[in-house]
């Protein structure tokens, strides 16, 4: 073989091996993202998909001085996401701590907990707005407890927890799995050696399990965090951003926005400023978590 | 003897909290399925009870007014040729990535990587005047490209991970056999990616499978190539507040990928395990 076949030899692995991938990667991701930084400036509507006038600042000064929504539905996600991250990642913990202990019905179980995770949260918003109106009401009959009669989706505080709940009830299986994982390889020796040395169940588990499993930690707080962040599909299936539009997530403000107000233009900007703000949170969390992470 | 017992019965005081905790947990869905089979009026009355008249027809009502089978067939046919799809280009990708670290291909590897942390919404609109401009639009094949490209970044960073750990020599032993470099990696390489192929194809299934704003902006009104999320959707907008049928409608729609996680319950988890880790 002579070097100069050798050498188009090279180009042709690299078209066959590499070229689909980066053609698919380009066209739908890299290219609409970057043309993304453009629109943002211009005033563009959905019907006319072509014509996108250059605006310069016009959207970004009304985003920022007189879009009172925009920040209210960053106010509810920043609101949402903080509880939501808090809540299933302690379920899931918990859950795990449970799951891990030799219990008959350990398996089971593990399934049951895992289930809600395989619906994607447009037939879960559907399915809990029955369990919201209709199953709630029954039980608040049946047992007089009044927490179960309110007008769940009715009202902007038990819409948000409405909201909290079933992705709370959704994600908490997936994160439960990652735990387990991490909580078999502690090494038990570390374990019984914090024992003898007087240690109680929950000091060892604070002092020495959850040093040890801070790499899981790393990664449900970023799964949970991106996904409460953007969360969308539960938001139009369970609440339609409303009442009004006070459970409106960002996603759902810049989907409402584009597609239902045709503004295209400001609905990209927002997006792009949606991009900033998702980016900042996540290289914040690994940055902060990854820095507590140990050797076992 | 006595704080054996004493563990015992703590290990039996957790059992028995789980257990009611699970049965919390899977009460939605007695509540979808015990309406689902009932009348409107009796679901009005009493959500919690058994039916007093069974009503089947329900589901076979529902079944046409969504046109179940279409959307089952159209949610099957993109998912399975997505994945494939996934699979084939991200496996070939990453195998370059990893045996040629040019620059260029650094470079390609690090947006690959960094374009992960992109939300969908920050891309959704500019891709419908792409997608509109090359004719992608209200297409089934258009749609799979969509996924291809949305789903090369975790599935490159996964592959290019197990890549990493597969031994140069066993490629080098095939070349001195004669054997060609595509031949190298279908015949040598691709074989032994099957455990992260799993990974690949299950976060990729379940993902792509619950999709919906995407079929809503590529695929839009086009009837005949509406995906299982879509159709449900379009049914509620519909007929609010007609649950007997929406409960049906639900059901049937739930069925197809809880069977799937039953029957590949074993594989799931430690895709999703192996997925996290390497993420």
């Amino acid at each position: 073989m002579t070097k100069r076949s050798g050498k188009s030899g090279e180009w042709l692995q690299q078209l066959v091996f590499v070229g689909p991938g980066l053609i698919a990667f380009s066209i739908i991701v890299l290219v609409p993202f970057l043309l993304g930084f453009y629109y943002s400036f211009t005033e563009w509507n959905g019907l006319d998909l072509n014509k996108a006038q250059w605006t310069g600042m016009d959207n970004l000064n009304r985003i920022f001085m007189r879009d009172d929504k925009f920040w209210a539905a960053f106010g509810f996600t920043l609101r949402f996401t903080a509880v939501t991250v808090l809540v299933s990642n302690l379920l899931a913990f918990l859950l795990a701590l449970m799951l891990t202990r030799a219990l008959k019905t350990r398996n089971l179980l593990r399934t049951v907990f895992f289930v809600p995770n395989v619906i994607g949260g447009i037939l879960l918003g559907y399915i809990w707005q029955f369990i919201f109106t209709k199953g709630f009401k029954t039980i608040g009959e049946m047992t007089g407890w009044s927490f179960f009669e309110q007008p769940w989706l009715g009202t902007p505080g038990t819409g948000f927890w409405g909201l909290v709940i079933v992705f709370v009830w959704q994600s908490a299986g997936y994160m439960m799995v990652i735990y387990i994982a991490a909580l078999t390889g502690v090494p038990k020796d570390m374990l019984e050696a914090a024992t003898i040395d007087g240690a109680g169940y929950w000091q060892s588990i604070r002092k020495v399990t959850l040093p040890l499993i801070m790499p899981a930690i790393t990664v449900c707080l970023f799964l949970t965090i991106s996904n409460a962040f953007k969360m969308f599909d539960l938001n139009l299936s369970l609440t339609k951003g409303g009442p009004g539009t006070s459970t409106q997530s960002l996603a759902y403000n810049i989907y409402a926005e584009a597609l239902v107000n045709n503004r295209y233009g400001l609905g990209t900007a927002k997006a792009m400023l949606f991009f900033i703000a998702v980016s900042i949170i996540a290289v914040t969390q690994v940055w902060l978590t990854k820095r507590k992470e140990v050797e076992a | 003897m006595n704080r054996m017992r004493a563990l015992r019965y703590r290990l039996a005081g957790i059992e028995l909290f789980a257990i009611l905790l699970a049965l919390l947990f899977i009460a939605p869905f007695y509540f979808v399925l015990v309406n689902s089979i009932k009348t409107l009026g009796e679901i009005l009355v009493d959500a919690a009870s058994l039916p007093q008249v069974y009503k089947f027809t329900n589901y076979s009502r529902v079944w046409e007014m969504i046109r179940f089978p279409t959307a089952l067939r159209n949610s099957v046919v993109i998912t399975v040729v997505s994945v494939a799809g996934i699979v084939v280009i991200s496996s070939m990708t990453a195998y370059r990535l990893v045996r040629k670290p040019s620059p260029f291909n650094n470079l390609l590897f690090l947006a690959f990587i960094s374009s992960m942390i992109i939300p969908f919404q920050s891309v959704m609109l500019q891709l419908v005047r792409v997608t509109s401009l090359l004719e992608l639009r209200g297409d089934l094949l258009g749609i799979v490209v969509c996924y291809l490209g949305f789903g090369l970044a975790l599935s490159v960073f996964l592959f290019h991970g197990f890549i990493k750990g597969v031994p140069l020599e066993i490629e080098e032993a095939a070349v001195m056999d004669g054997c060609s470099p595509y031949g190298v990696f279908w015949r040598i390489v691709f074989p032994l990616l099957r455990p992260i192929a799993v990974t690949v194809v299950i976060l990729n299934t379940l993902w792509i499978w619950n999709d919906y704003l995407l079929p809503v902006l590529i695929i839009g009104s086009n009837k005949d190539l509406t995906t299982i999320p879509l159709a449900v959707t379009r049914f509620f907008g519909q007929y609010t507040k007609q649950w007997d049928l929406a409960l049906a409608g639900l059901a049937m729609s739930v069925t197809p990928i809880i069977l799937l996680f039953l029957l590949l319950q074993k594989y799931i988890v430690e895709g999703i395990t192996a997925g996290s880790v390497k993420g």
